[in-house]
């Protein structure tokens, strides 16, 4: 048994509160889920083709570092259409495993040591993590359903102290679906300038907005400068396995951030560079087409559980709705644990995402209407029992 | 909206009049109404079961013929075409660009019927001028729908 003490950092990490739950709908072989986290679409067949016949050809080689040349030119092409900012694809884009190692390049090479991080909630778990693991000290907003769900100036207001260094921005938000509007954004941004703070803007869900476009803060006036633009190709195109995403962020960051990817990374799956080329170049129609079908069990998904009396925002991104519970007087995780026990239905307790998930369901809709159907008919059962 | 309710309806005729409407956020009145109409209009023309009778003690054979005809003054190919698909065993007549003039697809119980309709049906018809046919060994995809089960990949259940 060796005698010296692991990292203190990782050791400090605590793990992920409702992992005894996750443990049960594991173990449950039964169970209809609304948990996931990833689209139930199968990647476009011509992404799935190219990636076949890269590895016929023998592309089974390492890229450069950043990723390949060609791919690079796409995403800034792309990014430029999706958001209206350019980035040069040489200096200021760099292709990663997917937008989480977007996330601690981002985070490691913007923070030191006692730097303090803004973070809303709930959000993404990985945040908070990965912020201590940079020596970060995250400094948690409680996002309110009846703000929408969205980050007000006010409360940026009040997290700042002189330690902050980085904003953190996820919208179209996991797990509330919530997004931010131009205007909503505007005096946000107005404040990172005014503090100098930095961005890190999360942006894997921008493809999925229902109603309206997606806005980026960095593109706003003067952010461009200081946000760092995270995204990828799992949500978006439906490749969540094939662990593919990509920063987009100013040379004088971008430059610091490659060092950290090329030593611990080296580069993304070269398999999954070529195909995410022909899902640039020839798959906009199947996003188009994957979005018209998530905003058909969105509004499915709502009027059903109005119609059986629970409270539910209407969520405009990403594809989750995330329903309060409150009524009902029971704590998410018990909400989430008796729904699986007495219905088999699996949905994910909001605590998860934050304590101020706490009286919140997080209700995935990367499902069939007919699983959607079958699950939402379980869980009006369940509510009528209680 | 007549798009969506169609879109939704070409994938699965079997959804719910209630589940369309909650789906596209619109009164079920309206989506009853609206369907009736498309029905009216011939907008929707039917709905019918995609079936794998290969699956089943069922025989069905289908063929694809190509037909060439003489079209006819003043009712072009039209009438003709209503000649051959008043016919039971024909399941679909298309009119085709190229080297000839009607795709016929016909269904029969046996390679032994259909070559009967076409030998005493449908090439005997008046303005027919010749027939190829082509016997279907294996259908594999219809109407935009994979015919043989394949088990899809499973996702893990719960995931942040």
């Amino acid at each position: 048994m060796l005698m010296r003490e692991l990292s203190k950092i990782v050791t400090g990490i605590e793990p992920s509160g409702i992992r005894k739950f996750f443990d049960i709908v594991m173990e449950m072989k039964d169970a209809v889920s609304l948990g996931v986290g990833e689209p139930d679409f199968d990647t476009p067949w011509p992404i799935r083709e190219e990636g076949i016949y890269s590895l016929e050809r023998g592309r089974t080689f390492y890229t450069s570092n950043a990723g390949l040349a060609e791919l690079r030119a796409e995403i800034a092409k792309y990014i430029s259409r999706l958001i209206g900012v350019d980035y040069a694809p040489e200096e200021e884009v760099i292709v990663t495993v997917g937008g989480s190692e977007g996330i601690d390049l981002a985070v490691r090479t913007l923070m030191n040591p006692g730097d303090e991080m803004i973070i809303p909630q709930p959000s993404f778990v990985c945040y908070e993590p990965v912020c201590r693991l940079a020596g970060g000290q995250p400094v948690i907003i409680d996002l309110k359903e009846g703000d929408d769900f969205k980050l007000r100036p006010e409360q940026v207001e009040r997290a700042i102290t002189d330690k902050t260094k980085v904003l953190l921005l996820t919208f179209p938000n996991n797990p509330t679906g919530s997004i931010m509007t131009r205007e909503e954004l505007l005096p946000i941004a107005e404040l990172c300038i005014k503090h100098d703070l930095y961005v890190i803007s999360d942006e894997i869900y921008a493809e999925l907005t229902y109603g309206g476009k997606h806005v980026s803060i960095a593109a706003l006036p003067g952010m461009r400068e200081r946000t760092v633009v995270i995204n990828g190709f799992s949500k978006a195109f439906a490749m969540t396995g094939w662990r593919l995403g990509f920063v987009c962020a100013p040379s004088f960051m971008a430059e610091h951030m490659y060092k950290v990817h090329q030593f611990g990374i080296m580069c993304a799956p070269t398999n999954a560079q070529y195909a995410a080329v022909v899902a640039l170049r020839d798959c906009m129609r199947d996003v188009e087409k994957m979005v018209r079908e998530y905003n058909r069990r969105r509004l499915y998904l709502i009027n059903r559980l109005r119609r059986m009396g629970i409270d539910c925002f209407e969520p405009f991104g990403a594809f989750y709705v995330f329903p309060s519970i409150r009524r009902f007087g029971l704590i998410s995780e018990e909400f989430a644990t008796r729904l699986l026990m007495e219905q088999k239905v699996a949905v994910v307790p909001g605590t998860a995402f934050g304590r101020c998930g706490e009286g919140y369901l997080r209700i995935s809709y990367a499902y069939s209407l007919a699983d959607l159907k079958e699950a939402l008919d379980r869980m009006e059962a369940f509510v009528k029992g209680l | 909206m007549r798009s969506e309710i169609l879109s939704i309806l070409e994938s699965d005729a079997k959804v719910s009049v209630q589940d369309i409407a909650m789906s596209l956020n619109i009164d079920e009145a309206l989506v009853i109404d609206e369907i009736a109409k498309m029905e009216a209009e011939k907008i929707i023309c039917g709905y019918a079961t995609l079936i794998d009778w290969d699956k089943t003690a069922h025989e069905v054979t289908t063929a694809l013929i190509e037909v060439k005809v003489t079209p006819q003054r003043g009712e072009g190919f039209d009438k003709i075409a209503r000649r051959i698909y008043n016919y039971d065993e024909v399941s679909s007549i298309y009119l085709m660009s190229g080297g000839f003039d009607f795709t016929v697809i016909i269904n029969g119980r046996s390679m032994k019927e259909v070559a009967r309709f076409v030998s005493e049906k449908l090439a005997p018809l008046e303005h027919v001028q010749s027939t190829a046919t082509h016997f279907v060994l294996k259908k594999y995809k219809d109407f935009g729908i994979v015919m043989e089960s394949r088990n899809k990949a499973e996702r893990i259940p719960v995931m942040c």
